[in-house]
């Protein structure tokens, strides 16, 4: 966890050449799909950022959230409400203005349910989390079941210039590796600063950090805050690809699936979770074009997994390194 | 000070020239109708060796929670520099100077013994609300930590992930990790449980270093080292405190021999 043995780095950096390079050479591989596998895998690295965001709680500061969707759902909705209605909405208001409305519900949140631990703050996560749902759900001004568009997707401007429009899915995808790598280097950056080591600390023993002088409550709610909100910015984006948004974006099966990329992944490792949501999303996308019955592989798929690699993906992969770097 | 006469704690007047640091006025803590520490009074001084023994259930180690805040008083009050410190949140403790161990090994296993340490030396920050410098890169908390390793004698197994490491070594860092932290004050629960012979006689070594330095309240149960490292000797049973003084006079005690030494070895 500390640092990254230098095999896995390279595979990681491989992995983001890859992604890097799909617009422009990813059509030579699969023509006929492109456009869709483009889209395809843009939205998978949103939901990678989703899943690391969650790791920060779940596997470097020990909270369980269940309701981690609800903070994805409400970012898309924050996008969606403050869109104007027949004209791009500049980004530069309307980001940081959702992004401050899901930490200010993180927050809320947060100092709410942080004090409970294990099952009970697993409960009270879940609730807040269903509490978010039947709130756009019911409420006729955020379009009931049914949803809203965004007719015109966000633009981002300098000086009345118009440098990038999200609709076109070249520069959407750019900008969605960007935020996602970006979102990775924030994450590490944070773990490895004094905050990350006491976080890390709460993870493995909390009454310990406590009796060394921190208040856990505090560096936690930090914690789950920054997570939260990050999930809104991933929320945010796929409400900009989809130009559209509903409640099942907040449901609590969407945060079952993002904790499940996370394990699959390997918990606390940053880069696992991310592996985890590809691997994931390629999966249930490759079972569902094969068979009605997707669902069943997927479950065997993920128990599989567990039983086998109980550090996840990532654990994997550092094993091989290590087991790699002894030999030579 | 070894002709102290030895009076009764609730009057215990300045019996030495050195400040005291912590103390306790009639410090109560009952769980149900159990009195665990019975209205017990006691005064630390500034760089004494003060080692309180009694057998098991005689209120000790519960008597440590509420020194260090790990535990709520039922009565009476704790002052640290005259200070009262009573009902203050545990994890104030630090700032006050007031460093402890734990009787069960109480660390970071997944992290290597400089992480440890690392981490409680980031105590001396006024706070870890810090996201965006690395951690390594604060140059004074890692020589605080790498000195705090030198000191518990680590210093050759920095990069040791800590629950690899052997138990007599995990309790050193244990101790390590109270020094990192920079305090003046270190409450010691029982640091030689389930230590083995040489393992026992290393951390005497070391704790006979760090005697000079700081006031040290020392719970132990292993006699020898009792009485090769404190200076004030004080007896609890059942709760409360049956003798307190010089270590030389507390051991020629009739009553605590009676209670509890036995004849001068170890009882149990």
């Amino acid at each position: 966890m500390t640092s990254i043995p230098r095999p896995v780095a390279m595979l990681l950096i491989a992995l983001v050449v890859l992604l890097a390079l799909f617009p422009s050479c990813g059509g030579l591989v699969f023509p006929a799909k492109h456009a869709f596998l483009m889209q395809k895998l843009a939205g998978i690295m949103i939901l990678a950022m989703m899943a690391m965001s969650l790791d920060l709680l779940v596997g470097v500061t020990g909270l369980v959230s269940l309701g981690h969707a609800a903070f994805f759902g409400l970012g898309g909705y924050a996008l969606a409400i403050l869109s104007p209605e027949y004209e791009a909405a500049n980004i530069w208001i309307v980001l940081p203005a959702a992004l401050a409305i899901v930490a200010a519900a993180a927050l809320l949140v947060g100092f709410l349910s942080i004090r409970t631990s294990g099952i009970y703050f697993i409960m009270v996560t879940l609730a807040f989390g269903q509490m978010g749902y039947y709130l756009f759900n019911d409420s006729r001004a955020a379009g009931g079941s049914d949803g809203l568009s965004i007719m015109e997707t966000p633009a981002i401007e300098i000086a009345g210039r118009t440098l990038l429009k999200l609709a076109d899915s070249d520069s959407f995808y750019y900008l969605v590796l960007a935020l996602f790598v970006g979102t990775y280097a924030l994450l590490r950056m944070v773990l490895n600063s004094p905050f990350g080591q006491v976080v890390r600390a709460i993870g493995v023993n909390e009454n310990r950090v406590r009796g060394l002088g921190f208040d856990p409550v505090r560096y936690k709610l930090a914690a789950f805050t920054l997570g939260c909100t990050l999930a809104g910015l991933a929320g945010f984006l796929a409400a900009a690809q989809y130009g559209f948004v509903n409640p099942t974006m907040l449901s609590w099966h969407h945060s079952g699936e993002a904790l499940m990329m996370v394990i699959l992944g390997g918990m606390g490792t940053l880069f696992g979770p991310a592996i985890g949501a590809f691997v994931f999303e390629l999966a249930r996308f490759g079972f569902e074009s094969t068979t009605d019955h997707w669902q069943l592989l997927m479950g065997g798929l993920v128990v599989t997994i567990v039983l086998v690699l109980p550090r996840g993906l990532a654990g994997l992969l550092l094993d091989l390194a290590r087991r790699g770097g002894k030999q030579p | 000070m070894t002709t102290m006469p030895l009076v009764p704690v609730e009057a215990a007047p300045p019996c030495d020239s050195r400040a005291c640091v912590l103390e306790t006025r009639g410090l109560t803590k009952s769980f149900g109708g159990l009195v665990a520490v019975n209205a017990v009074s006691l005064r630390f001084l500034e760089r004494q060796t003060h080692a309180i023994i009694g057998p098991n259930g005689a209120g000790k180690s519960t008597l440590v929670n509420l020194l260090t805040a790990h535990l709520p008083p039922s009565g009476g009050r704790i002052l640290c520099r005259n200070t009262d410190i009573t009902g203050l949140p545990a994890h104030r403790m630090t700032g006050l100077g007031i460093g402890r161990s734990y009787q069960k090994t109480n660390l970071f296993p997944s992290f290597t013994c400089f992480e440890n340490c690392r981490l409680a030396a980031q105590t001396r920050l006024p706070t870890s609300m810090r996201f965006f410098r690395p951690a390594a890169r604060y140059r004074e908390i890692n020589r605080h930590a790498e000195a705090a390793l030198d000191l518990c004698g680590l210093s050759a197994r920095r990069d040791r992930v800590a629950g690899t490491m052997s138990y007599g070594e995990q309790r050193q860092l244990e101790i390590g990790m109270v020094l990192a932290s920079g305090p003046e004050i270190l409450v010691l629960d029982e640091p030689l449980a389930g230590m083995g012979r040489e393992e026992s006689e290393r951390m005497v070594a070391l704790l006979r270093g760090l005697a000079p330095h700081f006031t040290i309240i020392l719970i132990e149960h292993d006699m020898d080292a009792v009485f090769s490292l404190a200076e004030v000797l004080t007896v609890m049973v059942n709760g409360t405190l049956l003798e307190t003084g010089p270590v030389e006079q507390v051991r020629a005690s009739v009553a605590v021999r009676d209670a509890y030494l036995g004849d001068g070895a170890e009882a149990y």
